[in-house]
């Protein structure tokens, strides 16, 4: 498989998650949006590791090449979610002062 | 056409189909049901590249944990079906303009990159994606990072309760 085809399906699904971010207004979707552009990253990053380690396979049969990626994509599972429980108890503060969770009520720190 | 080009394109038509309606979806429980549906088709992908770990762990912390949490909070604070105004149209439009471009922009790059033209991915071969490799790797080089990352989950457990508490 060409590693051409996991690029786009990566840049497809992130540019979701962009266009998400700018055009959902609610707090928690958007936080969602976060969340599958992870997620793009992840399964590119899979894939970048998968293929340099077939081509490290073909000199040495005995290689673990790419193993570090996929420890990352480990890492970036563990960040993520500690981020998502500190960011949903930010929403529901937020929710708490303002009784809403749509962002453009959160311009206050503009004045 | 192989067995496993067939089911990559089946999974990735699966998964940018679910991750449109995860925009697309006006209430938001039916948002999150979808994203639960795009990490299904990501660890689908996972396991199409011999990522058997990842696409477990995935599975678990993803769509198991992750996802329950945003169900919880959205039943807990009740958000109303409609609170999105529909006068939002020009914003979407271009919303979906800067996505769209940002996307042509990336796959334009791509094309015109030199380094990956021709490279081609293993894709059911290779022992990096199995927890024994896995492990050892994290257990002896990575173990430093493994720590602080439990450092990382405590201060933010922390953290949510001292922001859920006032």
């Amino acid at each position: 498989m060409p590693i051409q085809y996991y690029i786009y399906l990566c840049l497809a699904l992130f540019s979701i998650g962009v266009t998400g971010v700018l055009t959902r207004r609610n707090a928690i979707v958007v936080f969602m949006c976060i969340e599958l552009m992870l997620n793009a990253v992840n399964l590119l990053l899979v894939a970048f590791s998968k293929m340099f380690h077939g081509y490290a396979l073909v000199q040495n049969a005995a290689s673990t090449t790419g193993i570090d990626a996929q420890i990352f994509v480990f890492f970036i599972m563990v960040v993520a979610a500690a981020e998502v429980s500190v960011g949903l108890a930010i929403i529901v503060m937020m929710y708490r002062n303002t009784h809403s969770v749509d962002i453009n009520f959160l311009n206050r720190l503009k004045n | 056409m192989s067995i496993i080009q067939i089911l990559f394109f089946a999974l990735s038509a699966f998964a940018i189909g679910s991750a449109v309606m995860v925009l697309v979806s006006k209430n938001p429980i039916h948002s999150v049901l979808w994203l639960i549906l795009v990490f299904f088709a990501i660890s689908g992908h996972y396991i199409l590249l011999n990522a058997q770990f990842l696409a477990i762990v995935n599975i678990i912390v993803y769509a198991g944990a992750i996802m329950v949490l945003f169900l919880f909070v959205i039943m807990l604070i009740n958000v109303k079906k409609d609170s999105e105004p529909q006068k939002q149209f020009l914003v979407k439009l271009l919303g979906v303009l800067a996505g769209g471009s940002f996307l042509t922009l990336l796959v334009a790059l791509v094309k015109q990159t030199a380094h990956i033209q021709g490279r081609n991915l293993l894709m059911k071969d290779g022992v990096i994606g199995l927890i024994h490799p896995l492990g050892k790797a994290l257990f002896t080089d990575y173990v430093v990072p493994f720590e602080i990352s439990s450092i990382l989950f405590l201060s933010a457990m922390v953290g949510a309760v001292i922001i859920g508490k006032k």
